[in-house]
């Protein structure tokens, strides 16, 4: 099976719409961003999140009351949809409000739910804390057991908690566990509590450390787009370094903005897709430039902007073919991969899409545009002195 | 087949077997393998639950904590030599100002100059630059090849103090590491609550025992007024510690103390026999003891203070010599005792730690982020071989093999590096997967292009690598060339999206252009004039 046999498009020609169409998505993005201010996830300004799932439907309205009285700053308690998750964003404006933020979050929410009378809460302990509280009342109630064994017994409790979502209903539910015996349940009803909610997961940064991140991801991959330009002048010409690298740039800035346009926050995560994606978009340039600096050697009569519309011909099957399958890829995450992977997986989708065409509008056309401000008409000056091959007519059939 | 090819294909039988053995171990039973695949593949916590602390060493405690030893030093050599002096003193600098520590003396007589000179030079010389502020007053600095120092051992006595907190702790698979310059990062699988481990981090745990002059007072002012209301330079006054309501009060102790933190050996907890109530035993080093023990001597009815993180814990009267050993008595409990003990024995940190970021995944959000992941990792997988096969039939199964292959080998390769696998690490996974697509996919159109050119396949096939193979080599190499730098100058997922990619291309390398190759080669030597290639 075959997409592209012989084709013969003159995308060159067309690289106005689509150039136009580049500098409308930057700007729109980046006048969203203007406005709107760049959106930090709390991993680059500071600030606490975190996530809990309720065994009900949670009361969000008095979850934000209730913390609202108790906390300083702006917070924001938002559900997420179609689930009984809840996400609490807390501002963290000075490093010591760091160790009291979580405390100070459960204490309300176990404040609002009703204490559970000094027994500890199942939902929200750990295996060794769970091991302590049931170590003298198990003795006591005559269950013999050693303390591997109840180790062992409270590790499989824990094992069946994160299995079944991290919260559990009813001790009874747990009769199925290895080691539970109708009188464990017992002891376990008398002295643990069923919270109503368990902690998925909090984050919690400084505001210094937020700058730090930030300040350093983006001198990171400001050396690493150096590093490349340094490696594709050297291996091609400096101007398809640049080029390259203008074109990657342009894919960043883009996906910048359609995380602004979309009130989608920036995160390490989304930094890390952003990464993935320069990566990608890199190949495809490169694969292009190759194809051109290969048709540069045999074909010298040619135009440079002919040379580089039959490279991109050429190489179009393979650029089509693997965009598609790294957009599958990418899809799959968008639409499986879950509410942690969502930034990352859609700043992939965004930029393998803007990544492809970039190659294309953005990387090639420049190389057109140097030549042409270099000497007017001047037939490929680009071309480093190559030899006259006789397939060198046949090359260009491909 | 050619012995070439048979070459080719030892080389690649061998480097799956060793690939199989980093991930799986030896398969003496299921239950092995499935131990080996635990121990070999190490999710990072935001994937498997636990908790990763950031912390901030404050370095101006290390350079006040130096600054002061030399002024304590000064103090008793200048005393020993008769040199006068009206004062010694240090600034106060922040953080970001942690190298400018300055000692400043003021008062020493012009005549003396000569003598202070040689003093100061002769005991400090290696690390504190002296300056003339004029003819009486001078300044200490500290050389910049010593600020370096300092800041290099502080952070590394922190992180050699906080790993035996934590092995105390029995958490065994944490780890503690440096990060950029002044910061520590702590690891913490499993831990999905860090409160309690903050809570001993934190504590300094400074153990001292010092000998009481005078109190317990009601107040300062009134420790004050017993002197007179001058306080004699060679005492000062502690506050004790706040214990189950009692009022603060106040006692005047020496200024040196006789036995400090260092001095300690060992401590424990111990449960009172008599009283039932809970108490942290502490030995002290050989050296120590035989101080402790002449001190003892020379004291017995006078009183002394223990003294923990500038508290007074209590004031004992000295009933008998003591060589070794002392014991810290009315603690709240268990966990109490178990929690000073462990701190006295894992030392004082040389300087406090603020928590710059906390982070923590329970064990449940780490399962599902671990099966939604995958499950879209496999459902994007099995739609990219399903193309494959449908797009360059038995061609593509040759391209499905090179992929497992490569994923093999990169799980391998985390696995004998000891890496650990976090979102991030999976990014790169992904861009890696994508990357060995594309080899495969710019082999085979070049072979295609090469086949429609009129070319025989055997001919073809070479082409086509030997043609693709450039275009593979630049691609890789430039994103090894920027791994190096997000290496190099990013921090944690940066650094861990960068690793992970590096070792896939290098497999991706290896499979694409090698293997594939291979399988080519030995698909071809089956027919006897090749005329066919199903791509």
């Amino acid at each position: 099976m075959e997409l592209f046999k012989n084709t013969n498009f003159d995308f060159l020609g067309k690289k106005w719409p689509f150039i136009g169409l580049s500098l409308v998505l930057t700007a729109a993005g980046w006048i969203s961003i203007g406005m709107k201010g760049m959106q930090y996830g709390i991993d680059f300004k500071g600030g606490a999140l975190m996530s809990l799932r309720f065994a009900q439907e949670p009361p969000v309205q008095q979850i934000r009351s209730a913390l609202e009285n108790k906390l300083p700053g702006e917070i924001s308690v938002q559900q997420i949809s179609g689930k009984p998750e809840v996400l609490i964003g807390t501002e963290i404006k000075d490093e010591k409000e760091l160790n009291a933020n979580r405390q100070l979050i459960e204490d309300t929410l176990r404040g609002m739910f009703g204490s559970s009378g000094g027994n500890i809460d199942l939902n929200n302990s750990s295996a060794i804390e769970l091991a302590d509280r049931l170590r003298g009342p198990l003795q006591q109630a005559g269950v013999p057991l050693s303390e591997q064994d109840l180790q062992d017994l409270c590790a499989a409790i824990m094992t069946y908690r994160a299995g079944h979502g991290g919260i559990l209903r009813s001790a009874d539910e747990l009769s199925g566990v290895k080691g539970v015996t109708p009188k464990v349940i017992e002891v376990l009803k008398a002295n643990v509590s069923l919270g109503p909610f368990t902690i998925l997961s909090t984050d919690m940064v400084g505001p210094k450390i937020g700058g730090e991140l930030r300040r350093q991801a983006v001198l990171a991959t400001l050396y690493a787009l150096a590093g490349m330009l340094v490696y594709i002048a050297f291996r091609f010409e400096w101007i398809y370094g640049v080029a390259a690298v203008v074109a990657v740039f342009h894919d960043t800035l883009i996906t910048i903005g359609l995380f602004s346009l979309f009130n989608k926050p920036i995160s390490l995560t989304v930094v890390a897709a952003l990464l993935t994606l320069v990566g990608y978009s890199m190949n495809d340039t490169i694969v292009v430039f190759d194809r051109i600096r290969e048709n540069l050697k045999m074909v010298r009569r040619e135009s440079l902007e002919n040379i580089i519309n039959l490279s991109i011909n050429q190489t179009l099957s393979r650029t089509v073919l693997t965009s598609g399958l790294t957009l599958l890829t990418a899809l799959a995450l968008w639409l499986f991969g879950g509410d942690v992977l969502n930034g990352f997986s859609f700043a992939l989708v965004a930029g393998i899409i803007v990544g492809t065409y970039s190659s294309v509008f953005v990387a090639s056309p420049i190389l057109v545009f140097w030549q042409n401000f270099r000497g007017k008409g001047k037939p490929s000056a680009a071309a480093p002195v190559a030899r006259e091959t006789a397939g060198q007519r046949k090359a260009m059939r491909g | 087949m050619t012995s070439n090819t048979k070459i080719r294909l030892l080389i690649i039988a061998a480097v799956v077997l060793v690939c199989i053995y980093g991930i799986i171990g030896l398969p003496t039973s299921t239950a092995a393998v499935a131990a080996n695949w635990r121990n070999n593949i190490r999710l990072g916590t935001d994937l498997r639950g636990g908790s990763n602390l950031v912390m901030q060493v404050q370095m101006q405690d290390a350079f006040k904590g130096e600054a002061d030893t030399v002024i304590q030093r000064l103090r008793d050599e200048l005393a020993k030599a008769s040199i006068p002096f009206a004062d010694i003193n240090r600034n106060d600098p922040d953080f970001d100002h942690a190298n400018s520590i300055q000692i400043n003396i003021t008062g020493v007589p012009a005549t003396k100059a000569g003598d202070f000179r040689m003093i100061v030079n002769d005991n400090f010389g290696a690390v504190w630059i002296m300056t003339t502020v004029n003819e009486t007053d001078y300044r200490l600095t500290m050389k910049p090849t010593e600020a370096l120092r300092v800041r290099a051992d502080t952070v590394t006595q922190c992180i050699n103090t906080i790993e035996k907190k934590i092995n105390g702790l029995g958490l065994a698979e944490s780890s503690v590491q440096p990060r950029g310059e002044s910061q520590i990062l702590v690891t913490l699988p499993g831990v999905d609550d860090p409160a309690r481990i903050k809570q001993i981090l934190k504590t300094a745990a400074i153990l001292e025992l010092y000998e009481v002059q005078g109190g317990p007072f009601a107040s300062r002012e009134e420790a004050m007024q017993s002197k007179n209301g001058v306080l004699p330079l060679s005492s000062q006054i502690l506050p004790s510690a706040v214990r189950g309501g009692t009022p603060v009060e106040y006692y005047i102790l020496a200024r040196t103390a006789v036995v400090r933190g260092q001095d300690l050996r060992d401590a424990k907890p111990v449960q009172n026999s008599q009283t039932g109530g809970w108490e942290a035993n502490f030995v002290l080093t050989q050296d120590a003891a035989t101080r402790f023990a002449r001190f003892t001597g020379a004291h017995i009815r006078d009183r002394l203070a223990i003294v923990l993180d500038k508290k007074v814990l209590s004031a004992p009267t000295i009933e008998a010599k003591i060589s070794d050993n002392g014991v810290i008595t009315n603690l709240g409990g268990h966990d109490e005792a178990a929690d000073l003990a462990l701190n006295l024995r894992a030392g004082s940190l040389p300087a406090s730690l603020d928590y710059l970021e906390e982070r923590s995944v329970g064990p449940s959000l780490g399962a599902d982020s671990i099966r939604q992941g995958l499950y879209s990792g496999i459902a994007g997988v099995i739609a990219v071989v399903t193309l494959m096969l449908i797009y360059y039939k038995r061609s593509g199964i040759n391209a499905t093999l090179a992929l497992i292959l490569n994923a093999l080998i990169l799980i391998a390769a985390l696995s004998y590096f000891e890496a650990v696998l976090t979102l991030p690490g999976i990014a790169g996974i992904i861009l890696t997967i994508g990357m060995a697509v594309d080899s495969n996919v710019l082999i085979f159109e070049r072979i295609r292009e090469e086949l429609r050119a009129g070319k025989a396949v055997v001919a073809a096939v070479e082409a086509g690598f030997g043609k693709a193979f450039l275009t593979i080599i630049d691609t890789h190499v430039t994103t090894i060339v920027s791994c190096c730098f997000l290496f190099l100058f990013g921090t944690g997922p940066v650094k861990g999206f960068a690793v992970t990619l590096v070792i896939g291309l290098f497999a991706n390398v290896f499979t694409a252009v090698f293997v594939s190759r291979t399988i080519f080669n030995w698909e071809l030597s089956g027919q006897k004039r090749a005329v066919t290639l199903s791509i």
